[in-house]
C-alpha cells in the first residue's frame, strides 16, 4: 500500500511498525516494572516536593515575611515561579490545541506528554497566588461569593482577578481535553491486561476508560469534539498569558507598564515552554524507548519553533529599549537603563544571551538535529525565561521613586525551599504519569501510521 | 442457539471501509463498526448522523456568557457599585471593555465543559461503565463490523459469503 503523503517529507514514524506494535511499545512501560534509575529519579523528585511542602507549611504558618521580600520588592520569587511554569504549560496547549488545528501531524507523537506536562506545570503556578495571598485560609475570597461582608464582591476590574479566572479555565479546559484524548487508550490498555493476573489494574483501567468501546458513532464525537475544543483552547492559550502579563501592564510602575506585554509574554510562554517539551522527550524518548515515535525529525520541528518564539521576544526585549527611549519619559528610560547596567547587570544579561542569543544558533540545521546540543539548549532557555520573569518584576520593582526607599532582593532559603520544591512536585507527577499513562496517543500514531509510516513511505 | 447477530473482524480499516460499502449497497444494514481508531469516511457509510455536539457547545457559550454579563451587573452595578479608578460604576455597557477578559473565560470554561458533558452522555460512557467492544482485539488492531441479524432480511449464510469475500479474517455469530 503506498503512502498518501509526499515523499519529501520525512516518516513520522519510523521502523516498519504495524497497528499492533504501536499497542506494544507504547504500553510497555505501563506494563512492566520500574527500573533503578526511575526510582531513583523518583526518590530524588519525591525529596524535592517533601521539602518545598515543608517551606510551604513553614510559610503559612509563620508568613510571608518568611521570604526575601520587603517594602519596595513586595513581589519577587512568587510571582516569578508562577510566570514562569505557567509559561512552561503553554507549550502543551499549543502543541494539542494549534497545531491540532493546523492539521500538524507531527504533533501526534509529543502531544499527550505535552499535556501532562501543562496540567502539572499550572498546578506548580497555581500554588504561588495562593501561597502569596499571605492567609491561605481566605483563598475563597477571590470567588464572587454571596457574602455577611457588604461590599465584598470581588473586583472584575483587576488584572489579579482575571488572573484566578483565566487559570482555573486554563487547568480545567486543560484536563478535560486531555482526557478525553485518554480515554480510548485506557480502554486499548484494559482490554490487554488479563483480569485473572492483574486484576488491580484491569479495574483501575477499565474505570478510568470509562467504558469506551471504540464504537463508530464514538469516533465520530471524539473527533468533533477534538476539533471543537482545540477551537477554545487555541483563543484561551493566548488569553491565560495575556492577562498573566496585564497583571503587570496595567499597573504605572516603570518597566511593566508597557503594552507590548501580551505579545511578548505569550511568544516567551511558547518558547520556554517548547523548551521544557524537549528537556522531557529528549529523556523520555530514550528512557521508555520511543525513538522510532520521537524522532529526530520531530526534534528538528520542535527547535524551529524554539527559533522563532525565541526571535519574537528578542525583537520584544529590544522593541522595549527602543519604546522607553522613543517615550521622553525619564522613569522609564531609567528603569531600562538600570536593567542593564544596575545591580542586576548579570540577570538581565543571562535573560539576553540565554533567550536571544543562543536560539538564534538553530539556524544550523546540524545543531538543530544534534540531541546533545539541543537538551543542553533546552536548559539554558529555561534558565533564560526564568531570569526573565525575574528581571522584570525585580528590577522593576527595587528602584522605587524615592532614592531613599531603594533595596535589593535576596531570597531566604524559604523562597529558595518552595521553588525546588514545585520542580519536585512537577517531576514526581510526571514520573508516576510516565509510568502509568499511555505517554504517546495510541490511537492518534495509528490514525497517522499510513500516511507517514516509513513503511508507506517506501 | 438462534443467530442474531454476525461480526465480522478484520486486519485494516481500508478493507473494512470496502466490505462496509459492499454491504450497504446489497442492503444490508451495518449496527456499528468497532476500531482502535476513527475510520474516515465510515460516517455516511453506515449512517451514522453528523453530530450535533458543536451547536450545543455554542450554545453553552452564549450560556457562559450571559452569566458572566449577569454576575458583573448584579455585583459591582446594582449591589454594590464601587469607585474602582474612576470606572463607570453606573452602567454594564461603559464598564464592560474591563470585564471583558472573565467574560472570554467564562464562555470558554462553559462551552467546553458543557460540550464534555454532553459528549459523555451522548456517548453513554462514564466511570464504571461496562465496555461493549464484542472482541478485545479492537481497541488494539481489529477492526469489526457489527451485523444485527433481525434488522436484516438477508439470511446469515448470504452476509457471511459477502463479509467472506469481502476480506474478513474471522466472522463469528452470537
Amino acid at each position: 500500500m503506498s503512502s498518501h503523503e509526499a515523499w519529501i517529507r520525512e516518516p513520522l514514524v519510523l521502523g516498519d511498525k504495524s497497528y499492533h506494535d504501536i499497542s506494544n511499545d507504547i504500553a510497555k512501560p505501563i506494563e512492566g516494572k520500574a527500573n533503578k534509575q526511575w526510582w531513583i529519579a523518583f526518590a530524588i523528585a519525591l525529596t524535592a516536593m517533601l521539602w518545598g511542602v515543608g517551606c510551604i507549611m513553614y510559610t503559612i504558618g509563620v508568613g510571608i515575611g518568611t521570604w526575601g521580600l520587603n517594602k519596595t520588592v513586595e513581589w519577587a520569587w512568587d510571582i516569578t515561579n508562577f510566570v514562569w511554569w505557567v509559561g512552561i504549560g503553554h507549550a502543551g496547549t499549543l502543541i494539542s490545541a494549534v497545531l491540532l488545528l493546523f492539521r500538524q501531524k507531527w504533533r501526534m507523537a509529543i502531544n499527550r506528554s505535552a499535556e501532562a506536562m501543562t496540567i502539572f506545570a499550572v498546578i506548580c503556578a497555581a500554588l504561588f497566588p495562593g501561597i502569596h495571598m499571605g492567609r491561605i485560609w481566605m483563598a475563597y475570597w477571590v470567588l464572587p461569593l454571596p457574602n455577611q461582608f457588604g461590599s465584598l464582591w470581588v473586583n472584575f476590574n483587576s488584572p489579579l482577578l482575571w488572573d484566578v479566572f483565566a487559570i482555573s479555565t486554563y487547568f480545567s479546559v486543560s484536563l478535560v481535553f486531555w482526557y478525553i484524548g485518554l480515554i480510548p487508550d485506557f480502554a486499548t490498555i484494559r482490554d490487554r491486561m488479563e483480569k485473572a493476573s492483574r486484576p488491580i489494574s484491569q479495574t483501575v483501567y477499565s474505570i478510568m476508560s470509562f467504558g469506551w468501546s471504540g464504537n463508530a458513532r464514538a469516533w465520530h464525537r471524539f473527533e468533533e469534539i477534538s476539533l471543537v475544543l482545540a477551537g477554545l483552547a487555541t483563543p484561551l492559550v493566548l488569553s491565560v498569558h495575556t492577562i498573566v502579563s496585564m497583571d503587570f501592564a496595567t499597573s504605572v510602575i516603570p518597566g511593566w507598564h508597557t503594552t507590548i506585554f501580551p505579545p511578548y509574554f505569550v511568544a516567551g510562554a511558547i518558547f520556554s515552554g517548547f523548551a521544557m517539551v524537549l528537556t522531557l522527550m529528549l529523556v523520555m524518548r530514550k528512557v521508555v524507548n520511543l525513538e522510532e515515535y520521537i524522532t529526530i525529525n520531530h526534534i528538528e520541528l520542535m527547535n524551529k519553533i524554539i527559533m522563532l518564539t525565541g526571535s519574537i521576544v528578542g525583537v520584544a526585549y529590544i522593541t522595549e529599549l527602543f519604546m522607553s527611549w522613543y517615550s521622553g519619559v525619564a522613569y522609564e528610560q531609567y528603569a531600562f537603563l538600570n536593567r542593564a547596567s544596575g545591580p542586576y547587570w548579570w540577570a538581565y544579561w543571562a535573560m539576553m544571551s540565554c533567550n536571544v542569543i543562543s536560539p538564534q544558533l538553530f539556524w544550523s540545521k546540524r545543531l538543530r538535529r544534534n540531541i546533545t546540543f539541543t537538551f543542553i539548549l533546552s536548559i539554558v532557555v529555561n534558565i533564560g525565561m526564568w531570569f526573565e520573569r525575574f528581571v522584570i518584576i525585580v528590577t522593576s520593582l527595587h528602584r522605587d521613586y524615592l532614592p531613599s526607599s531603594w533595596s535589593m532582593f535576596y531570597p531566604s532559603w524559604v523562597d529558595i525551599g518552595i521553588f525546588i520544591g514545585t520542580i519536585g512536585i512537577f517531576f514526581t507527577f510526571f514520573l508516576l504519569y510516565a509510568r502509568t499513562f499511555p505517554v504517546l496517543p495510541i490511537a492518534e500514531v495509528k490514525s497517522i501510521l499510513k500516511s507517514t509510516g516509513s513503511q508507506y513511505k517506501k | 442457539m438462534s443467530t442474531k447477530e454476525i461480526h465480522g473482524l478484520f486486519g485494516d480499516e481500508e478493507i473494512l471501509l470496502a466490505s462496509a460499502k459492499e454491504l450497504v449497497s446489497k442492503g444490508v444494514h451495518v449496527k456499528d463498526v468497532f476500531s482502535p481508531f476513527p475510520i474516515h469516511g465510515i460516517d455516511p457509510v453506515i449512517g451514522v448522523p453528523p453530530t450535533r455536539l458543536h451547536i450545543a457547545g455554542f450554545i453553552y457559550g452564549l450560556v457562559g456568557m450571559g452569566l458572566a454579563l449577569f454576575m458583573f451587573w448584579f455585583t459591582l452595578i446594582m449591589d454594590w457599585p464601587m469607585n474602582i479608578g474612576g470606572k463607570p460604576n453606573f452602567s454594564l455597557l461603559q464598564n464592560l471593555p474591563a470585564f471583558i477578559p472573565v467574560t472570554f473565560e467564562m464562555t470558554v470554561f462553559c462551552a467546553s465543559h458543557g460540550m464534555a458533558v454532553t459528549y459523555f452522555m451522548r456517548n453513554t460512557i462514564y466511570p464504571g461503565k461496562k465496555s461493549w467492544n464484542p472482541d478485545l482485539r479492537t481497541t488494539d488492531d481489529k477492526f469489526l463490523i457489527q451485523i444485527d441479524l433481525s434488522e436484516n432480511s438477508m439470511s446469515a449464510e448470504e452476509i457471511e459469503g459477502i463479509l467472506k469475500s469481502t476480506g474478513a479474517e474471522e466472522i463469528t455469530q452470537k
